[in-house]
């Protein structure tokens, strides 16, 4: 769906500045936190009781914590980029792991015979059956809150969308007429899978992951608020969310800055993933 | 009709077999040793090969499995360890609180967030549009954890006027309420904003306009009429979201339903109500849906025929 005043088809074929400001906000952000190392000096995990809970600069602190301490005298700003790093990172990883799975299973269901594409929708429906959240905690709590393990729960929460998407593309690009063409032809499943169905679903993978991205880092985010992501004391902002919530009468800082930083990533790819579907589907529709 | 009512009930059934297959591949064959698990830490052996008996640990999984399922099915879910009561009668105790909370956050969605997708549609390219819009983006890319401790900063240690925590009335509800509804309200108003969009361009609508119509009953009894099915499977799957917050929301504001039970009971390793809480909210979700896709052929004539 398009943001107010946006959908207008005259400008189909460009992004519309709303999704640029997306891309900008998601491209900045993972950029500091790429370069975390060199853009702040201090140690992100290195308390200091003599410093502590300081205020932002400008709001009674000083420059050189520019966002001020923690509750253990640790730079909020070099948590937030470090952490910043993790967040990032492993949604990233989840989404292309979401994807790559989702795909696959997709192709299967799609092309691989009626049996096997009610096994694979039912499973689909099993995975949407739960609360995200509720299966990510279960899982982690059995096998632990490694990265790995949360990649795993997070691109396990992710693939029925892609899967859904390819099969129902397999299903209608199948009948196209050049498509029989190409199979009276002689081409090969995989040929008609890389030539015509992959390119044809590049769009709608492209608007799903860029959505999801938002969602994985809302996701892994709440999992390291509730402690079950994350660990202490490595940055996280939802790790960083939770210690600032005992803080919050004296020192407001602490809880609202990762949360205003978990927001603008996810603002940022949401606006992009709109923006996407619109330039995909000019008429916007879809919700 | 009769068919497509009997192909949803068998694809719920499926679904719930499915759910319960997971359930146990999560809690009984990822862990190694379960009954370790599912017991408190310290537990005597004696403990532990009682309950590998009574599960039938020592059995190859599918028996395993087949135990499982049937005392599911007698309503045994186990003991929690943390209540030292049936992990059943644990959940259901809080279901109540849980389903007040979504409730008011279910009001909230279709009240606000239909009224601004209407708005929007109807006042479409004017700054009602515009601040709609505003509204229904940052509603979905909050973080309902951050969204909530927000609220309790500015309306609990800023201006003192509501109770930040626990279940005492229904000034309490508000901001609970409020902070799990934002997501779902939201992706309401988007929706509706776009079906009505689509709707009052569809040629009924000038006939209704046409001949003489109030506008108001051109978009309240005919357009949103129209726009309500895909309005309602996508409350539908709400319930899902609505869950799934709570456990968030309720750790937030320390509202003692399933959600918050659910975190404690990982944090306290107590198995047996996380495998209930996971299994009864499962449960409701496929049932809720299953209802609202049987709702469709009473609102929608057409999907009998399909």
């Amino acid at each position: 769906m398009s943001l107010a005043g946006s959908d207008d088809t005259s400008r189909a074929g460009r992004l519309s500045p709303i999704a640029l400001v997306g891309a900008a906000l998601l491209v900045i952000v993972a950029l500091a936190s790429v370069l975390a190392p060199l853009l702040v000096s201090s140690d992100p995990l290195k308390p200091s009781f003599s410093r502590r809970l300081a205020p932002p600069w400008g709001l009674g602190g000083t420059p050189a914590h520019v966002l001020g301490t923690d509750n253990l005298g640790r730079d909020i700003l070099a948590r937030l980029l470090h952490g910043g790093r993790t967040s990032l990172a492993l949604a990233a990883t989840s989404v292309a792991l979401a994807a790559a799975v989702g795909i696959v299973v997709g192709l299967v269901a799609g092309s691989g015979g009626e049996r096997i594409d009610a096994v694979l929708m039912r499973a689909a429906d099993v995975q949407l059956a739960f609360p995200v959240i509720m299966l990510a905690i279960a899982i982690v709590a059995v096998v632990g809150t490694s990265p790995a393990a949360l990649v795993g729960v997070l691109a396990l929460s992710g693939w029925v969308l892609y899967a859904r998407t390819v099969r129902a593309s397999v299903l209608t690009i199948r009948r196209l007429e050049y498509v029989e063409a190409a199979y009276t032809l002689g081409a090969s499943d995989l040929r008609i899978i890389g030539r015509h169905i992959l390119p044809n679903t590049l769009g709608p993978i492209l608007v799903i992951g860029s959505s999801q991205f938002a969602t994985m880092v809302l996701l892994e985010s709440g999992l390291s608020f509730l402690g079950m992501g994350i660990q202490a004391p490595q940055p996280s902002w939802g790790l960083m969310l939770a210690e600032g919530r005992d803080y919050l009468s004296n020192a407001w800082w602490l809880a609202t800055i990762p949360g205003l930083a978990i927001s603008l990533v996810v603002l940022g790819a949401n606006l992009l993933g709109d923006g996407l579907r619109d330039l995909l589907d000019p008429r916007g529709s879809g919700a | 009709m009769k068919a497509y009512v009997l192909r949803r009930l068998w694809q719920s059934a499926l679904t719930l077999v499915g759910v319960s297959l997971l359930v146990f591949v999560i809690l009984r064959v990822l862990p190694g040793d379960p009954a370790k698990m599912l017991l408190p830490e310290g537990a005597p052996q004696s403990a532990v090969d009682e309950l590998n008996r009574h599960l039938g640990l020592h059995e190859p999984l599918h028996v395993q499995y087949g135990l499982f399922v049937k005392s599911v099915f007698r309503g045994d879910f186990g003991q929690s360890f943390q209540y030292r009561a049936p992990a059943l009668r644990v959940v259901v105790e809080r279901l109540g609180a849980t389903v007040q909370l979504a409730l008011a956050a279910m009001l909230i969605t279709v009240l606000i967030g239909v009224s601004l997708g209407i708005v929007a549609a109807v006042r479409r390219g004017t700054r009602y549009d515009y601040a709609s819009t505003v509204l229904a983006v940052l509603g979905q890319s909050l973080p309902n954890f951050w969204l909530g401790i927000m609220l309790i900063l500015l309306f609990g240690v800023a201006l003192r006027w509501l109770p930040t925590s626990g279940f005492e009335s229904w000034r309490h509800l508000i901001l609970p309420a409020v902070t799990l509804a934002a997501f779902p309200m939201a992706l309401v108003a988007r929706l509706t904003r776009s079906s009505m969009l689509e709707i009052l361009g569809r040629d009924f609508i000038r006939t209704g306009r046409a001949k003489g119509l109030a506008e108001r009953a051109v978009i309240l009894r005919h357009a949103l009429r129209n726009a309500a099915v895909p309005l309602l499977t996508v409350l539908g799957l709400q319930i899902g979201t609505l869950l799934g917050g709570a456990v968030i929301t309720e750790s937030v504001f320390a509202w003692p339903g399933m959600g918050k039970l659910v975190v404690d009971a990982i944090f306290f390793r107590d198995f047996p109500v996380v495998q209930t809480v996971l299994i009864l909210s499962a449960t409701i979700f496929v049932v809720i849906n299953l209802l609202v896709d049987l709702l469709y052929t009473v609102i929608d004539p057409r999907i009998r025929y399909s």
